[in-house]
């Protein structure tokens, strides 16, 4: 439901169906409503077997890249190692808000998706990992994972099966990369949340050295119901003529539009529609702009681009963008795109973790290059040397943030040329403004 | 909609000087409770962070003692966890103010006006400029990255207590609630 307002008819609420409940909060409401039967099922079955009614779903990670959730369980084999799910709950996708809710409601939700996950790919023990500043939300979690260990759910003898599965809530201290897999799990381990190369893949080699599945809150919150309901029933729902993205997507809208809040659409709702008519459009007297539709990683796309986009992988994709982690941002006539992009940019330089040197002075350069043009005192050279930095910043890191810094500003500066030549005064239009090439670690306070 | 403080509230001595001498943190109840945390883990090195932000909550910031302190309960050098230590922007090296404000600013709440409710909180706190603390100790304000609230424009950090959808309006009210 479009949470905090009432539900939409054409919503489709699944995971969404019991956010603003506090019944559901509890274990006993939870119960009630059909909560951890579909885990006292997956307890009986093998995990292979798992693993192939989440494939024959459809489902696809729902963090950002969008890798299918049972071909990725599928990589864990009963090898006698000791394995680990790690659930990223590091939520901070600027937009993004929807694993926030499913915490903060329906919290059994997820930890029976992480119990049944855990069981499915052989291993006892998950991890949480939910950044710093959820402090509500980690609050509500750990006050459910005690009360599952206390009504035998979780624990040496789980659901009274014999078999072992522990959670285990860890809290973030700030850092926008530990949402990055490999970075999550150094942080874990005691580190510097700096991602890890890959190879190995954190299916060979993850968490504390030993074989790890990583999933988002979203996706691990969709297994119960999948299990419940069956393969079927999930692969139905979703638009006819694209058999990739199937199921239900949580969106969060923010920014400048007039009901903002997490909806929840089937796969490949109409996009017009949604913002037009269920997120009821702009605010009084105001056109929107520019739309950002799955965090601030992906491209920007006008009002008329997204108003014929699709809402699904590869809708999104059709439309030159990505859904990623479904945060949608929007602008509306009054913003200043430049200064917008140019506090994106800001941020990514602030989060960067300045292990690699495209991303620690490629993030800080396109901050002040941004910042200078936006104060009046760019010049048309600029755009060229934006474009260069963020040509260097792209597929060539260890992780993408760097990538996700260019992104942006590359399709602002197409789609929203004409704003950046605004800012441009008559004198600068020539004339050369040395850019000051040096490391900018305190970017932002 | 509004939260009260979360169990987790900073607790910070009326009075904490530098040459006073350390009092360690992990002893009785909380040294049982880090034991609790040790044994879910495989490594000492992964209760870093819970053992950081136990520090926190019971001084407010992780001093130097501090520092060696965590080191040697878990087995490390107090470089590595200083190391960590400055990698996480939530944890304090040095004592800020009693209601530790962080207000979101980050693009989706920036379009919502969040840098006017910056300038609403710098005025009524009476700290003036980001980063400082207020003369009284009460109040250090900052700008923080994406709290991820966006669609609660503009969500704002006291400590531990989320207040969501604050405008500039609601801000004196919140500092006076912030004694």
């Amino acid at each position: 439901m479009g949470f905090p307002h009432p539900s939409h008819e054409r919503e489709t609420p699944v995971l969404s169906k019991y956010f603003g409940d506090p019944e559901a909060r509890t274990l006993a409401g939870w119960r009630a409503r059909g909560g951890y039967a579909s885990f006292e099922k997956a307890l009986g079955m093998d995990p292979v077997e798992i693993q192939n009614i989440v494939k024959d779903s459809g489902l696809r990670g729902r963090g950002g890249a969008g890798f299918p959730t049972g071909i990725k369980w599928s990589f864990m084999k009963p090898d006698g190692k000791t394995h680990y799910l790690c659930c990223n709950a590091d939520e901070s996708e600027p937009g993004t808000f929807k694993d926030r809710e499913i915490m903060r409601w329906t919290p059994h939700a997820l930890i029976e998706g992480v119990a049944i996950g855990a069981h499915a790919i052989y291993a006892e023990t998950a991890y949480i990992y939910i950044r710093g500043e959820y402090s509500e939300p980690i609050r509500i979690m750990q006050a459910a994972v005690a009360e599952a260990y206390a009504a035998g759910i979780l624990g040496a003898n789980a659901m009274g099966t014999g078999k072992r599965v522990d959670v285990h809530i860890h809290r973030g201290a700030g850092a926008y990369i530990c949402g990055e897999e490999t970075a999550l799990m150094n942080s874990l381990e005691g580190r510097r949340g700096n991602p890890r190369i890959k190879p190995p893949f954190p299916a060979v080699a993850g968490l504390f050295g030993q074989p790890t599945t990583i999933n988002n809150v979203e996706t691990l919150a969709a297994v119960p119901h999948i299990l419940r309901e069956g393969a079927e029933w999930y692969q139905q729902l979703g638009r006819e003529d694209n058999p990739r993205s199937r199921g239900t997507k949580l969106f969060s809208v923010c920014g400048n539009i007039a009901r903002p809040g997490n909806y929840e659409v089937t796969m490949g709702f109409p996009f017009g529609e949604f913002l037009n008519d269920m997120c009821g459009g702009a605010l009084p007297g105001r056109e929107i702009k520019a739309v950002i539709p799955g965090g601030s990683s992906v491209p920007i796309l006008t009002r008329e681009e997204a108003e014929n986009t699709f809402m699904d992988y590869e809708g999104m994709v059709a439309s030159g963008t990505m859904l990623g982690s479904g945060g949608v941002i929007v602008f509306d006539d009054r913003q200043d795109m430049v200064r917008q992009i140019a506090r994106l940019a800001r941020f990514y330089a602030h989060e960067s973790c300045a292990q690699c040197s495209q991303c620690r002075e490629g993030t800080a350069w396109t901050t002040r290059i941004l910042e200078r043009i936006s104060a009046g005192q760019g010049n048309a050279r600029d755009f060229d040397t934006l474009l260069s930095i963020a040509d260097n910043m792209t597929g060539k890191t260890i992780c993408v943030l760097s990538d996700s810094c260019a992104t942006p500003v590359v399709s602002g500066l197409k789609k929203f040329r004409h704003e950046f030549e605004a800012k441009l005064g008559p004198d600068h239009s020539r004339g050369v403004v040395p850019v000051l090439l040096t490391s900018n670690r305190t970017v932002a306070a | 909609m509004t939260y009260g403080p979360s169990s987790g509230q900073l607790v910070r001595p009326p009075e904490h000087h530098h040459d006073e001498p350390y009092v360690p943190v992990f002893t009785g109840a909380r040294r049982d409770e880090l034991d609790t945390i040790l044994s879910r883990y495989p490594t000492k090195m992964a209760a870093l962070l819970p053992a950081l932000w136990m520090v926190q909550d019971t001084y407010g910031w992780v001093s130097e003692p501090a520092v060696e302190e965590v080191a040697s309960v878990l087995d490390l050098t107090p470089a590595y966890v200083k190391g960590v230590l400055s990698f996480y922007t939530m944890y304090h090296q040095h004592p800020v103010g009693k209601h530790f404000v962080q207000v979101c600013t980050t693009t989706p709440c920036n379009v919502c006006g969040a840098e006017d409710v910056v300038k609403a909180f710098l005025e009524h706190t009476g700290c003036g400029e980001l980063g400082v603390t207020s003369p009284d100790n009460r109040f250090t304000v900052i700008e923080v990255e994406c709290l991820g609230a966006c669609g609660f424009a503009t969500p704002v950090m006291i400590n531990n207590e989320f207040i969501e959808s604050v405008t500039p309006e609601r801000v004196a009210r919140i500092v006076a609630e912030h004694d």
